[in-house]
């Protein structure tokens, strides 16, 4: 066993006895970001080990709550919760009683019933987890609500950048694709500009919200970024008579993210699930270049940092000094 | 008759109240008699033999306010408000009269449904009470009411409001008609298909939060539509509920050129902006949806320069599970009844922005000529429509004190300064904040 180290006092989590959630990376100032990102650090060494299972938060209850399907996002807070010791309850839309037209609010003071200490919840509606924090006593941590936020992914990837290029501070990243749609960029673009990295948005005209970031719609932009992180384009929004972009084609045409787009050295991120030959070219996915592994694996280590940091207010143990940018 | 509901003939003496009717030109401390439901004496030292006996002293006296529009939810949700609960927020408002919007269930749309309401109000209404009829049959668009037929049963008015109405073609053809009712068509300025999917205003904030934007084009383009139509026809028409700067500044040029159009602006457009909106709470969804700075000021210009002559709070019950649900998923509207001079007085008169006899206008004198209702005075002669309103005293707005049935209201938790402390209504005394 390695010694234990305190974290600095600087990276400690704000004390008092306001319930606190992770809802919005606007919630979040740089300080958080900082010691999340640090405390995950922390996890993902212990995650080297043979034994990953960690005592820390043995009797707790994470209750994940999810109306929208999800593969990486429940699966990693679950195994988060787990390798914590943490007991999990999962509750899916589909075959609950949300068929038989049970309200959100009445659903969440159910679950509240069995004293949950942080609740996950995805939604497709804007403002279900600022709901459900108004009936519940427990922690909430917003899983993905409709077009808003989903700040787990962006500390996710901040950490995802941060391992592989040491630093946050002046990083170049350039976001492709349907932003207007995406929960996914509005969170990263706050945290992005909460760590001094610089945003610049590229693709269609009426996917790119102008107020958020600068924007380009030609996909020669991407050519000064160090990450290019791509987005999913919803084959919805491209159904006829939704007119975001003409067609498919012309989408790939135009936006896909090809070999002789990128520039050697490059990284290409990418929140999944991926279209291949949509919004980025198979060759592309399937290179060293593409960083989508080291994002799921950065997911879980992330959460659990989440999940630890909302249920302690103590110092941060941890097994190493930290070098955090 | 288009004002339907309980009148009386109450003996009161309001004494020692400053007595503030700008419309009149009347601004004095002194008491006022009234007698069976009549003004009869403005004076010093009045004889109180027989009347019960106000004291006034340190409070306003003005003309009772009157709300062109109003959502009373009856037929249809009477769980939300009903004609009684309605009438008895609006007294405890200050209203001495209020318009009721016929987007019920069923629709006001023919005399039947009319007759039933205006009976039900001579029973119910704590204030008279005017119902508005429909301009399309089920407001969907496609043909017009007998608008001749309801204007004859005491329609007070009509609109489509919650929507526009479907087409240029359809608002020209009810305007047209409309001449022979003498009654004037309130438009919701909309155009559907660039508010299709909106939550908020589009904008910076809706940019953010991800939410769909209501472009305030999605209003001034169906301002531009109702305000072209009205110079073609040279029919009247009154603009509700304006929200945007563009909106305003098209009604401004139209009334410089004679145009005969009329606007409203509510207490919540006058006081928030869409950053509100970034609580999620559901409060302070609305539709049109509450705009930025520069759009709120430019409501509070016109309201002052006389742009705007109406302020009309749009109150809108919603039932706790409606509105207890996702920002997305909830419906549009607000309550404003109870708040509304609170609201105004809090925050346009204390930080300067607006006179108290401008709000007091607006809310009286104003929306009657609108709708060609009788003024409000304080006036020997005149029914008492009185209204006596505390500048000083401030109060918590709590969500258990509503009279109205609904609390959706967004000013929950806030405090307000200005406060109604006495309602007189078509001559009877309609609500009393204490005892006297």
């Amino acid at each position: 066993m390695t010694d234990l180290h305190v974290v600095p006092s600087g990276l400690r989590p704000p004390r008092g006895s306001r319930r606190r959630h992770l809802l919005s990376v606007a919630d979040l100032g740089r300080d958080d970001i900082e010691r999340l990102l640090a405390t995950a650090h922390s996890f993902a060494l212990s995650q080297e080990r043979d034994t990953k299972k960690l005592p820390t938060l043995r009797g707790r209850l994470i209750m994940n709550v999810f109306y929208e399907s999800s593969t990486r996002t429940s699966a990693s807070f679950e195994l988060a919760a787990k390798r914590l010791s943490a007991d999990t309850l999962s509750v899916k839309a589909s075959g609950s009683s949300v068929e038989k037209g049970e309200s959100l609010k009445d659903t969440a003071l159910t679950l509240a019933a069995y004293d949950p200490d942080v609740i996950v919840i995805r939604h497709p509606q804007i403002g279900a987890p600022q709901l459900i924090t108004g009936v519940t006593q427990a922690h909430v941590v917003n899983a993905g609500d409709g077009k808003h936020q989903h700040p787990t992914q962006a500390l996710l990837d901040l950490y995802t950048i941060q391992s592989t290029l040491g630093r946050l501070e002046g990083v170049q990243v350039a976001i492709v694709g349907d932003v207007l749609h995406s929960r996914v960029a509005r969170s990263l673009i706050q945290a992005l500009h909460l760590v001094g990295a610089s945003v610049i948005l590229v693709g269609p005209p009426p996917l790119l919200p102008a107020d958020l970031a600068p924007v380009s719609f030609d996909i020669d932009a991407i050519r000064d970024a160090d990450i290019v992180y791509v987005l999913r384009m919803q084959r919805e929004r491209m159904q006829e008579g939704a007119n975001y972009v003409p067609s498919l084609h012309e989408y790939t045409a135009r936006w896909c993210v090809t070999p002789d787009r990128l520039r050697p050295g490059q990284l290409v991120m990418h929140p999944g699930p991926i279209n291949r030959g949509v919004e980025i070219d198979a060759r592309v996915a399937d290179s060293d270049a593409a960083l989508f592994v080291d994002q799921v694996r950065a997911g879980l280590v992330v959460r659990m940092a989440v999940l630890y940091d909302l249920l302690t207010t103590g110092p941060v143990l941890v097994e190493v000094p930290l070098e955090v940018a | 008759m288009i004002l339907v509901g309980r009148s009386g003939a109450d003996d009161v003496l309001i004494r020692g109240a400053r007595v503030l009717d700008p419309a009149e030109g009347v601004d004095a401390v002194m008491d006022v008699r009234i007698d069976g439901g009549v003004i009869a004496a403005l004076g010093v030292d009045l004889d109180t033999s027989g009347h019960r006996v106000i004291d006034g002293t340190g409070l306003v006296l003005a003309p009772a306010f009157i709300d062109p529009h109003v959502h009373l939810r009856t037929p249809g949700r009477e769980d939300e408000e009903t004609i009684a609960s309605g009438t008895a927020a609006a007294a405890a408002g200050g209203y001495c009269a209020i318009l009721a919007m016929p987007n019920t269930d069923p629709v006001v749309d023919t005399t039947d449904v009319l007759r039933g309401l205006r009976a039900r109000a001579v029973e119910e209404a704590e204030i008279p009470v005017g119902f508005m009829a429909a301009i399309t049959m089920g407001q969907a668009g496609a043909q017009l009411t007998e608008m001749g037929e309801l204007a004859d049963a005491g329609a007070a008015a009509f609109t489509d409001d919650g929507k526009p109405v479907a087409t240029a073609g359809l608002m020209r053809r009810a305007l047209e008609y409309n001449a022979i009712t003498g009654r004037i068509l309130a438009l919701h300025c909309e155009e559907p298909s660039l508010t299709r999917g909106g939550h908020m205003h589009m904008g910076a904030v809706s940019a953010e939060l991800g939410l769909g934007g209501w472009p305030s084009l999605g209003e001034s383009l169906g301002v531009a539509r109702e305000i072209a139509l009205a110079g073609d026809t040279g029919q009247p028409v009154h603009l509700m509920h304006l929200s945007a700067i563009e909106s305003v500044d098209h009604l401004r040029r139209a009334q410089e050129v004679g145009v005969r159009a009329t606007g409203e602006a509510s207490p919540h457009h006058l006081s928030l902006t869409d950053e509100a909106v970034r609580s999620l709470d559901t409060n302070f969804k609305m539709n049109p949806p509450l705009r930025t700075e520069t759009d709120r000021k430019a409501l509070i210009d016109a309201l002052n320069d006389g742009t705007i002559a109406a302020i009309a709070t749009d109150h809108a019950p919603h039932s706790r599970e409606e509105k207890d649900v996702p920002f997305e998923a909830a419906p549009f509207g607000v309550t404003g009844l109870e708040t509304a001079f609170g609201a105004l007085y809090t925050n346009l008169v204390l930080p300067g922005l607006v006179s108290l006899e401008t709000v007091l206008e607006r809310m009286s004198t104003g929306p009657a000529r609108i709708f060609g209702l009788d003024v409000p005075r304080v006036a020997v002669g005149a029914t008492a429509n009185l209204v006596l309103l505390s500048t000083e005293a401030t109060w918590d707005v709590r969500e258990d004190d509503f009279l109205s049935l609904s609390a959706n209201s967004w000013l929950i938790g806030e405090r307000l300064q200005g406060r109604v402390m006495l309602t007189i209504a078509a001559g009877r005394v309609a609500y009393q904040a204490y005892e006297a």
